[in-house]
């Protein structure tokens, strides 16, 4: 999950029904017996290491060129990407404009992405 | 009490009490002995007290009793081994001087420890419930068969492989190192939890003896709270739980025997005092810093306590599945989930995350579509109710659908 910190700019209310969109989204996959694992990557105490001059330079942020960042991620059991490409599809965070979903296979030789 | 009712009572009393202390005193290889020493006590008791009259301590009576049939037991096979067998080693055969110690703090030591012995992971679950119905509650085999819907052989065929199975385990009869206490004591929680549902789900139409196996769950998990190192947050949730789902026993059930469902159950039968106990063992729950599936579950079974249909009993429950089904993912669990959602965000919702569900051999699947789609369009809700009929199993079921069917 790509997309900004939310908390920046939006009401506790609003905060509260990302929440739950989010908890509902996760429950559907999981009573499908899909889910694996996941959490939300809080931005607060977030630190960027970068490199300059050969050397570890540590930033509160911005992170990168773009506003957005990674917010969580989730593992899912999916028998095809085309059906990882669903599950995010139902993800909350692509209500706002600009936020994206990647979907990545996990390298593992046992079958299960 | 009526003398005839008097050895009964205290055969569910006593037994398991009995047979413990002696299996712990003997060793787990020879629990036959426990407990055939046990049966003979019994006899006694049965066979002089109409003569002789109820002695004025019953109980003691008993351990008096089963004191001295252990040791001319134990005298017995002394006298044999030093006659017939004096190579074999001497040194495992228990000392006929030791003293059976039948202080109430041995009784719930043995018991305990016995306890963790029969919950054991190299046997079956199954297994396990059987031989703790039998030893740690001390149910007769034919009550044991009943409420499996089997005969007596089979669950004595069952009990002998299981114990067997332990012996050549090598099993002893003491509480797990600390460092094993949360494995095996998952183990003996999931046990409980199934002779919990066996009384509460059973296919058996004994009343009596299905609230007595829901009990004797709920006595066991409470022994585990009382000893400090079994005493765990997820026992007391497991308690809590339970506590709550027993609230409702009475009012589950019409008159004739009949399942009535939460919606129309009457409330004022629900045990008000279970309900303040599992709010109690609830609370004793939230010491440690671990959510376990019992506590989610408690959670789950607390919010039905409340009866009235309100959207913020609903969220919650809807959460607390949401979660329960991260941490472990159940059929159940996923069509409760969806019912909670139905009323927590709506029928339509419900309906396309339903779908997505692959339970097609399951009739509650079923008969939760049917449920959904009632009042938004009630010719595929009988659609779904009627596939549910065609594929439950047993009578309740069946007449619950049917009854579903009639009302649409």
């Amino acid at each position: 999950m790509r997309h900004e910190d939310g908390s920046k700019n939006a009401s506790p209310e609003q905060m509260q029904a990302w929440m739950k969109q989010t908890m509902d989204w996760i429950g559907g996959i999981a009573a499908q017996n899909k889910f694996v694992s996941g959490t939300g990557l809080p931005f607060n105490g977030a630190r960027v290491i970068t490199t300059k001059n050969s050397k570890p330079v540590v930033t509160d942020g911005p992170f990168g060129e773009i506003k957005e960042t990674i917010g969580g991620f989730i593992v899912v059991k999916a028998d095809s990407i085309d059906e990882a490409v669903e599950f995010a599809k139902g993800c909350p965070v692509l209500q706002g404009e600009g936020n994206s979903m990647e979907v990545r296979k996990i390298a593992k030789n046992d079958g299960v992405h | 009490m009526e003398q005839r009712d008097l050895i009964p009572h205290l055969f569910r009393t006593e037994y398991r009490k009995i047979v413990s202390v002696l299996c712990k005193h003997f060793g787990f290889d020879q629990i036959e002995t426990a407990e055939d020493l046990t049966s003979e006590t019994f006899l006694t008791a049965a066979q002089t007290w109409p003569l002789n009259g109820i002695p004025p301590n019953p109980v003691a009576w008993l351990y008096t009793v089963a004191k001295n049939n252990a040791k001319n037991y134990l005298r017995r096979h002394s006298i044999f081994d030093k006659k017939l067998v004096p190579e074999l080693k001497k040194s495992s055969l228990v000392s006929v001087e030791a003293e059976i110690d039948m202080s109430e703090q041995n009784i719930n030591d043995s018991q305990l420890q016995m306890m963790f012995a029969i919950c054991h992971p190299s046997i079956s679950a199954e297994a396990q419930v059987g031989l703790s119905l039998r030893i740690l509650c001390g149910f007769g085999i034919e009550e044991i068969a009943d409420a499996f819907l089997t005969n007596k052989e089979n669950i004595n065929k069952r009990l002998f492989r299981a114990k067997e199975k332990l012996r050549e385990e090598k099993i002893r009869i003491e509480l797990p190192a600390l460092t094993e206490i949360d494995e095996r004591l998952a183990t003996v929680l999931t046990t409980i939890y199934l002779l919990f549902n066996e009384g509460y789900y059973s296919v058996s139409n004994d009343q009596t003896l299905r609230k007595d196996f829901c009990f004797e769950a709920m006595r066991l998990c409470k022994m585990l709270t009382e000893n400090k190192i079994s005493n765990k947050p997820e026992v007391s949730a497991l308690l809590a739980l339970m506590c709550f789902h027993a609230s409702r026993f009475d009012a589950r059930f019409s008159k004739n025997g009949e399942l009535v469902l939460y919606e129309e159950q009457d409330e004022s039968i629900w045990d008000r005092e279970l309900i303040e106990r599992g709010a109690y063992y609830l609370h004793q729950a939230t010491t440690g810093n671990k959510v376990s599936k019992y506590h989610i579950e408690a959670g789950i079974a607390y919010w039905h306590t409340i009866k009235a249909d309100t959207i913020e009993k609903w969220e919650n429950i809807l959460q607390l599945y949401n979660q329960l089904l991260q941490i472990e993912y159940s059929p159940i669990a996923a069509l409760n989930r969806t019912f909670a959602l139905s009323k927590a965000n709506g029928k339509q919702e419900a309906i396309k995350e339903a779908e997505k569900l692959n339970l097609s051999d399951n009739h509650f699947y079923f008969m939760l579509l049917g449920e959904l789609y009632s009042d938004l369009d009630n010719v595929k809700a009988k659609q779904n109710f009627q596939i549910a009929l065609s594929l439950a199993k047993t009578q309740t079921d069946k007449m619950s659908i049917q009854k579903r069917i009639a009302i649409l």
